[in-house]
């Protein structure tokens, strides 16, 4: 009867594929994602145009010759005109914000009673350096107060840029953190966006073949199980295949988008790193060859290996809870068990796992079948011992062996009840049915 | 005549609810099978458990002599009473996918299909998608799936729902002909005039228990009651009627006539042959009508139904 699940497989498989919606977003998708990408790095560098003007009231006269202009601020030295005068000019002319620093006795006063005043609260970035330019003057002033040379304090700030090694004699670079983490985080993200989409995928088509009524005619032709592993796997094969044109279709459009608008990737990349690695062409070097020195061929693997544990795990959960219910609205009381230990995933990985990856939190959640899929995604980056990694996927398959057979039960009962609203407690009861 | 289905002492249980209890049936070869019962009474959970869909706690199903197993799945044409279609998929193709996982070869399906259309006219339909098509016009080709791989069994759960009379009768004439090419059915109704004319055997099923079965004949022998309805023609139906009164028990009837007549329904002891009564009616009246009053199955029905109640 294997044919049969061929058959259902490629059923499923071409209805997801003509589906209307389903095209309309494959192509869609990527459009609209690069779309944003691009609007929002023209957003960026549309605001960063705008330049900021700051009015300083300095009546100290010590500090204003330090304000230098840059690209995003100016400042305009009002010391002479007094403070209640130049409050009115910034209300009037609507500038950015005033800074205020008053006359006082001592230094250690003086830090404490500066001022800013603005309309707004001000940008982070534009007060941070101000308090560093002011931090700066201060601790030089005290340094001439305690008549200490400055001269000889700047020559001898020593600077520091430890060299990574291991213990082999390879060098590292310090940005092989942020690659772990890139890789791992995007490895788990993926698997959870995957799992999500291709999980709602399968309920709905359960959902739609028991208020269809045809589920009677099918399952007397083929066992219940045949027909959820059948529509499992070939969602997910529509799945993998709308995948692959979202990362075709985006990475093309994203080079034509660059090409186009002249953007460079810079001001949209969350990694602080890039900045750095400009400067230092030893480090991009090094970079790469972090990269290759990350166990590929282990990190491949296991993708593969959790990426289809765990969505066979999560899609036969939500395949149940497809067969539970008449319609998706009554779908969402069933969710919790699935969107609360993904979103646990998800954290633990975001925080735990980049903060220390072989600690006890990360360790222990990343062998609980339901967050393991993502939790040892993000670790295997940082090289996790094999024993761990085979007792992590020993407990998802036998997790996985349980929940079809478990969903497979509720399944069989479910698709066959119609009009009732069942509790956790009643599904418990289908069990022993 | 041997038996194609023989369900054993079958018994099915959800939780604290009795869905089957100990239910035994015997379908002979070649006979057109009524279950009947009230709603809720288990003729959906036995035919399931025919289907191999539930499996009953205890009992067993036999097929041709051999217990039930998965390959039976080809023998059997079921089409439920909750039945519907893929409703975006074309016509053509979903039919094709469900011949298929029948275990039809796709060449096979497709020279059987064409055969069906053709026969109910509907070729131009191959093409559409369900939703397209009214609800009658979609069970024909449920029908049609139903029956295409030629099993040996047919299970019908009110089949004559959602048809106009018109098609109504085309289906109630295809099965009479499968019947005619050897197949089994077993028909699950509420429509006893459907019973009536299409089924040689039948079984009742209430509050999960079977209270009766058997062919249909012995069955109505079993609840006629020696009755007769008789028309008289006399010159004083009064004094006529108070006269059979105290012979006999009676009871007025109703039928169409075109005269007035005495009409009356005449029960007898089982002592009493028919022809004593009729030659003492003659003897007082012109008989006009004199026929044996047999129980129909809807009476059957009422009757043993509330008597087990």
């Amino acid at each position: 009867m294997s044919s049969n699940l061929q058959l259902i497989i490629r059923r499923e498989f071409i209805s997801r594929i003509r589906n209307r919606t389903f095209v309309i977003m494959t192509f869609l998708s990527p459009l609209i994602a690069v779309g944003m990408v691009a609007l929002i790095a023209w957003l960026t560098t549309l605001n960063s145009d705008e330049v900021k003007k700051v009015v300083v009231v300095d009546e100290t006269e010590l500090f204003v010759s330090d304000f230098e202009d840059t690209k995003e601020v100016t400042y305009l030295n009002y010391s002479k005109v007094g403070l209640e005068t130049a409050k009115d000019s910034v209300i009037s002319q609507k500038l950015y914000g005033l800074l205020y620093i008053p006359e006082k006795s001592t230094n250690k006063n003086l830090a404490k009673s500066i001022q800013f005043y603005a309309e707004e609260s001000p940008n982070f970035s534009v007060l941070n350096r101000i308090e560093r330019i002011i931090a700066n003057k201060l601790t030089e002033q005290n340094y001439k107060d305690e008549g200490l040379n400055l001269e000889v304090i700047q020559k001898a700030k020593a600077k520091v840029n430890i060299q990574i090694e291991n213990f082999s004699g390879e060098k590292t670079s310090k940005m092989s953190n942020y690659v772990k983490m890139a890789f791992g985080g995007l490895a788990g993200y993926l698997l959870m966006m995957f799992i999500i989409i291709y999980g709602n995928m399968v309920m709905r088509s359960v959902i739609e073949e028991k208020t269809n009524r045809i589920i009677e005619i099918i399952i007397s032709s083929v066992k219940p199980m045949q027909l959820m592993l059948g529509k499992i796997l070939g969602t997910s094969f529509a799945g993998i295949v709308q995948f692959l044109v979202w990362v075709l279709l985006g990475g093309v459009l994203l080079i034509i988008a660059t090409s186009l608008f002249g953007i460079d990737a810079q001001p949209v990349g969350v990694d602080p790193s890039v900045a750095l690695e400009e400067n230092n062409p030893e480090e991009i070097q090094l970079l790469i060859q972090d990269i290759l020195k990350l166990p590929l061929l282990t990190l491949v693997l296991s993708f593969f290996v959790y990426f289809v544990g765990g969505y066979f795990l999560y899609s036969s959960i939500y395949a149940a809870i497809g067969a539970a219910v008449d319609s998706e609205t009554d779908s969402q009381q069933f969710m919790l068990p699935i969107i609360l230990p993904l979103m646990l995933g998800i954290y633990v990985g975001f925080f735990a796992v980049i903060e220390n990856p072989h600690g006890t939190v990360s360790t222990v959640f990343s062998m609980i079948p339901l967050t393991s899929p993502i939790v040892m995604l993000m670790r295997i980056p940082f090289g996790v011992p094999w024993w761990q990694i085979l007792i992590s996927i020993s407990l998802l398959i036998g997790s996985i062996v349980f929940m079809v057979w478990f969903a497979g039960k509720i399944y069989r009962i479910g698709i066959l009840m119609y009009g009732k609203k069942p509790s956790y407690k009643e599904l418990f009861k289908w069990l022993k049915y | 005549m041997s038996n194609l289905l023989e369900v054993e002492e079958a018994s099915k249980r959800f939780g604290n609810f009795i869905a089957l209890n100990n239910v035994s049936i015997k379908v002979p070869k070649g006979s057109i099978f009524g279950l009947l019962g009230p709603n809720g009474a288990g003729k959906t959970t036995l035919i399931r458990i025919i289907n191999q869909i539930t499996l009953p706690d205890t009992g067993n199903v036999f097929l041709d002599g051999e217990p039930l197993q998965s390959h039976h799945i080809k023998d059997i044409g079921y089409l439920p009473e909750e039945r519907g279609l893929y409703k975006s998929m074309k016509v053509g193709e979903q039919a094709l996918y469900l011949a298929q996982l029948k275990g039809l070869s796709k060449k096979e399906a497709k020279e059987r299909l064409k055969y069906w259309f053709d026969k109910f006219d509907i070729s131009h339909w191959w093409n559409k998608k369900i939703q397209e098509l009214s609800k009658g016009m979609a069970q024909k080709v449920q029908f049609i799936v139903t029956v295409l791989h030629r099993p040996k069994l047919l299970i019908f759960d009110e089949p004559f729902s959602g048809f106009d009379p018109i098609n109504a009768n085309v289906i109630k004439d295809e099965i009479l002909q499968l019947r005619d090419e050897g197949a089994t059915v077993i028909f699950s109704t509420h429509r006893m005039e459907s019973v009536e004319e299409l089924c040689d055997h039948m079984a009742l099923i209430h509050k999960s228990n079977k209270i009766l079965e058997g062919k249909v004949t012995d069955i109505k022998k079993e609840y006629k009651s020696n009755t007769f309805e008789v028309g008289l023609l006399s010159d004083n139906n009064m004094e006529l009627e108070k006269v059979l009164r105290d012979t006999f028990q009676i009871e007025p009837a109703h039928f169409k006539a075109i005269d007035e007549q005495l009409k009356l329904k005449i029960s007898l002891d089982t002592k009493t042959q028919p022809n004593e009564l009729l030659g003492f009616l003659s003897d007082k009246a012109q008989v006009v009508r004199f026929n044996e009053v047999i129980p129909s199955v809807n009476e059957i029905f009422i009757k043993t139904i509330t008597e087990n109640e």
